[in-house]
């Protein structure tokens, strides 16, 4: 399965468009992390907890795009965009989507 | 009283461990874009013609960076002055710069010679006090374009 970002892939024509997948995970921070979190805020610098965070949940988000691009028979997701929104207080949704596509 | 001290030393501590953190983190920023240069970043969103030999994946890197007491206080005391806010200025470019270094990192690492359509995302995700920005994620992606056999990674190379 190919990811890209990009709306074609050189060398590659697109046999057929399959339309839009998407997937997305909605995370909380737990305490402790939100302890450091603060601390951190007096002193600055990075986050490493959050990062890890974030990340992973996106390799979440990004494994049940592919889910339904499997599902739907697609060998390639192009035009990948990622997205954040902060859904409460205290939680964030990582939202992926891309467009299906059956490449030669 | 006590709140008073107790908020001088927190700006203290702000201002010395927060310049310090972010003066090593310019230097290691520094250093390692001199190194990962050799990897170029485009923005375009069209990869380049009559290159079929080459594979094509998804990279990013994503960074959080908390702000300091300090900052916070600056930026606090800019709302009533207006003008730049140098303090969170610095912070986000911080985090643009390391976000694509690590972006870089993991094109490096599959063997990619540049990342086409590099997109970036801001969020502001823990607010702190009064609703101030208490630390700000950065993601940057692309599509990293890894040559498919040596002569390409050849001539790649000498293009560059």
């Amino acid at each position: 399965m190919i990811i890209s970002n990009l709306e074609v892939i050189p060398g590659k024509r697109i046999q057929q468009h399959l339309g839009l997948v998407q997937g997305s995970s909605v995370r909380a921070k737990h305490i402790g992390r939100d302890f450091m979190a603060g601390l951190k805020n007096i002193f600055g610098g990075e986050l490493r907890g959050y990062t890890e965070l974030l990340q992973e949940s996106r390799e979440e988000a990004t494994q049940r795009m592919l889910a339904q691009a499997t599902a739907v028979g697609a060998n390639a997701v192009l035009n990948v965009r990622f997205s954040t929104s902060s859904v409460a207080t205290g939680a964030a949704e990582l939202f992926v989507y891309g467009t299906a596509v059956i490449l030669e | 009283m006590v709140d008073l001290i107790i908020f001088i030393v927190l700006l203290f501590l702000g201002y010395g461990f927060g310049r310090a953190a972010e003066a090593s983190h310019y230097k290691s920023i520094r250093k390692r874009e001199r190194f990962l240069n050799r990897i170029p970043a485009i923005a375009s969103r069209i990869p380049p013609y009559g290159e079929p030999n080459f594979d094509s994946q998804l990279v990013s890197g994503n960074v959080v960076i908390s702000v300091d007491y300090f900052k916070r206080f600056s930026a606090t005391l800019r709302n009533f002055f207006g003008g730049r806010v140098t303090s969170y200025e610095s912070l986000l470019d911080r985090a643009r710069r390391e976000a694509v270094l690590r972006m870089k990192q993991e094109a490096r690492s599959l063997g990619a010679t540049m990342v086409f359509n590099i997109k970036f995302e801001t969020a502001s995700i823990h607010k702190g006090n009064g609703n101030t920005i208490g630390s700000i994620e950065v993601l940057a992606y692309g599509t990293a374009l890894i040559p498919n056999n040596i002569e390409v990674a050849h001539t790649a190379n000498l293009m560059r």
